[in-house]
């Protein structure tokens, strides 16, 4: 069978014919006839070295923004095409960072699976691995026992990374706005919420925490006080974060009625998350679809009507204390009991401790599986080498991840690992909005709409 | 073992829902195997279709699908192939001539409204025959707080799918994406071409038939293979 068996004929591009080194100033850059005329490459130097078109010619400045630059949020490409400092139309150029995390999925076990998603949108760990294990729950039909600490675990562990990913997003886009003290702030207040996951899980990203059945381990000694002494002290920051900029004039002049795009434009083009509700529309997963318990939290779902991106940066400000105040509840509602599911057949057999040797099984795990029963070593061995087998069939299951639906397609063959999976994820989503932003506005407001838009790049090419 | 006899279809399986055929229970043969289970043979059997009632809104929605069909003289079972109901998720598999009329009627329906597109990914079924490349849509209704999913199966030799762009705008890079990672090809879609490939990669790195890649890696006396040739328990 043929992997390609389509080709396009080429009546439909246009005649190119490369012409670099001999006309061009330096052998990266030259000059090409097309059917729309002469096209020159230019790279590095001076605006006063670009030979200008020859009279009459009509001049089309297409620029690249990125890969490589500071303020397109990692690595992604920006195809600006600009009169003066007006962009007349823009693209967004991905691909850059594909990994192919879901066809590698396919060779791994369903509890491997963990490791590779919580590496996709690397500033929401949490919630990709959460995703994932809920849509791999489902197909196992085991959503009801999954125990009820390991639930609130999850949504502690969720509405942390929450602020963390908000904070980032303040962070870096203060930073492409001039803002570098709000970077500042952001980044100090995101090692708060890091310090948390690394106690609980060993790192600080990519943590591999939560698994299919529950989570991989208990919060350790000591870890419920430390989020709890944590939260007053992230209260009193974030709100000095937002006091840098939420009424700071430069800020608004940057932010106010640019990046506009309204309801209508969010639903044709299937954004969500705080894009959304800037629109005033109240859509929030955790409300609308509850998940993980969370009909049991109050919180409140933050809009505001504004559309911009001053409207977006100040939901993001209002929804971290919300997620405060859903870790508050979860904190209350921790009740001592097992993290991972009864079924023996599915649940992860060992708990992790720190030995002398750096992380690894508990000793008390490995006391008996290695001289008190066989029976749970073969079990042991079988479920690491080999994993359990979901039933076949196909599910979708969905989180409210700080940048929209997060929602997670999974089939199975019946066997022990992943048939396919493929992730929706909103940043892939929510970047095609990039030139229904900024078609029509200065390349300044580029910068502003794309931080508000909050891609992060592992996301968007997975 | 893949000389093994390829077994009947079991009694009261649909032949639509067989995906493949499972040989043996290791991923490895000529091993020496004297348990038995190497020599399974089983076929791997998706969950069957459901029939009325559906139970829940299920029936609702369907009313209203078949309803708004028959209004753009179109027969339900003319369009709709299946309808499957696992886990509690409804899916129609749809056939690919309807697929702007189902569409359409899914997001104009004033009792259906599924205003929002998730989205469109492929799933490779190498082993069905006439209808190896399946596209996977994904709608979300707010008004109604519900979610369908819609499955349009096509051939490996004809992989082509009318683009649902004009009707949802977001699914342009939805199926590019498809488009470069299983070759399915969505008639009508403004610029059809590889989105997180390079624009000149041969094949389509999702199918089942392309290769994962790697390379060994070596330890202090001993190698492991790539992933895709290690024993893999299917």
């Amino acid at each position: 069978m043929s992997t390609d068996n389509v080709t396009y004929s080429s009546a439909d591009e246009p005649d190119v014919e490369y012409s670099s080194a001999d006309e061009g100033p330096d052998a990266y850059s030259g000059s090409y006839e097309t059917t729309e005329g002469r096209v020159y490459t230019v790279s590095g130097g001076d605006w006063d070295t670009i030979s200008p078109a020859p009279e009459g010619e009509h001049d089309r400045i297409v620029v690249n923004m990125g890969p490589q630059h500071p303020s397109t949020h990692g690595v992604l490409r920006l195809i600006l095409e600009i009169d003066g400092e007006n962009v007349t139309e823009a693209r967004a150029g991905i691909g850059y960072l594909h990994t192919g995390i879901e066809k590698n999925m396919e060779f791994r076990s369903w509890v491997q699976g963990v490791t590779f998603v919580t590496r996709m949108d690397y500033l929401t760990p949490m919630f990709n691995e959460t995703a994932y294990c809920l849509a791999v729950e489902k197909a196992l039909d085991i959503t009801e026992q999954v125990p009820e600490r390991a639930t609130v675990i999850r949504v502690i562990m969720m509405e942390l990374n929450r602020i963390a990913s908000h904070l980032v997003a303040l962070a870096t886009g203060g930073m492409e706005l001039g803002a570098l003290t709000a970077m500042e702030f952001g980044f100090r207040e995101r090692e708060l919420v890091l310090d948390i996951f690394e106690m609980v899980s060993g790192l600080r990203m990519n943590s591999a925490y939560v698994r299919p059945g529950g989570v991989a381990q208990d919060l350790p000694p000591g870890g419920e006080q430390k989020i709890r002494d944590t939260i007053p002290l992230l209260r009193k920051r974030l709100k000095d974060t937002a006091d840098l900029l939420v009424d700071n004039s430069i800020w608004m002049g940057r932010t106010v009625g640019i990046g506009y795009l309204d309801l209508a434009g969010c639903m044709a083009l299937g954004i969500t998350g705080p894009i959304l509700r800037s629109t005033g529309l109240p859509y929030d997963l955790r409300k609308a679809q509850p998940y993980c318990g969370y009909e049991n939290y109050e919180f409140d779902v933050i809009t505001k009507d504004t559309s911009d991106v001053y409207g977006r940066f100040l939901i993001r400000i209002e929804e971290m204390e919300q997620s405060l105040r859903i870790v508050e509840q979860a904190l209350d509602r921790l009740k001592p009991g097992p993290v991972m599911v009864e079924d023996k057949k599915i649940a992860w057999p060992a708990q992790l401790s720190i030995g002398s040797d750096g992380q690894g099984n508990s000793p008390e795990h490995i006391q008996k599986i290695m001289a008190e029963s066989m029976e749970a070593l073969i079990h042991h061995f079988k479920l690491v080498t080999e994993g359990f087998r979901v039933p076949t069939g196909q599910v979708y299951a969905a989180v409210e991840s700080p940048k929209g639906e997060l929602g997670c397609h999974l089939v199975s063959s019946g066997g022990t690992r992943p048939y396919r999976v493929h992730f929706r994820d909103p940043s892939f989503t929510n970047l095609q909005s990039v030139a229904a932003m900024s078609e029509g506005s200065m390349i300044s407001d580029v910068i502003a709409a794309v931080a508000s838009i909050d891609p992060v790049m592992g996301g968007v090419d997975r | 073992m893949t000389d093994a006899p390829v077994p009947a279809v079991p009694e009261g399986v649909h032949e639509l829902d067989i995906i493949g055929v499972r040989h043996g229970a290791f991923g490895a043969s000529g091993s020496g195997d004297t348990s038995g289970f190497g020599g399974l043979v089983e076929p791997i059997v998706m969950p069957a279709p459901a029939t009325r009632p559906f139970g829940g809104w299920f029936d609702e929605v369907s009313d209203e699908i078949e309803l708004s069909l028959e209004a753009r003289n179109l027969p339900a079972t003319g369009v709709i192939e299946k309808v499957v109901i696992h886990r509690g998720e409804i899916t129609y598999h749809v056939r690919r001539e309807h697929l702007v009329a189902f569409a359409t009627a899914l997001r104009d329906e004033p009792g259906l409204r599924f205003e929002l597109c998730l989205g469109v990914d492929g799933v490779h079924y190498p082993d069905e025959e006439g209808r190896e490349l399946h596209a996977v849509y994904h709608f979300l209704s707010i008004t109604h707080n519900n979610r369908v999913r819609v499955e349009v199966s096509v051939p490996d030799g004809d992989p082509v799918i009318p683009s649902l762009v004009a009707l949802f705008p977001t699914l342009d890079w939805h199926e590019r994406e498809t488009w470069d990672m299983f070759g399915i090809v969505f008639e009508g879609h403004p610029a059809l071409t590889r989105i997180l490939m390079p624009d000149d990669w041969p094949g389509h790195p999702q199918r089942k038939d392309y290769p994962l890649g790697g390379i060994p890696v070596e330890f202090k006396g001993a190698t492991t293979p790539p992933p895709d040739q290690r024993r893999s328990y299917n």
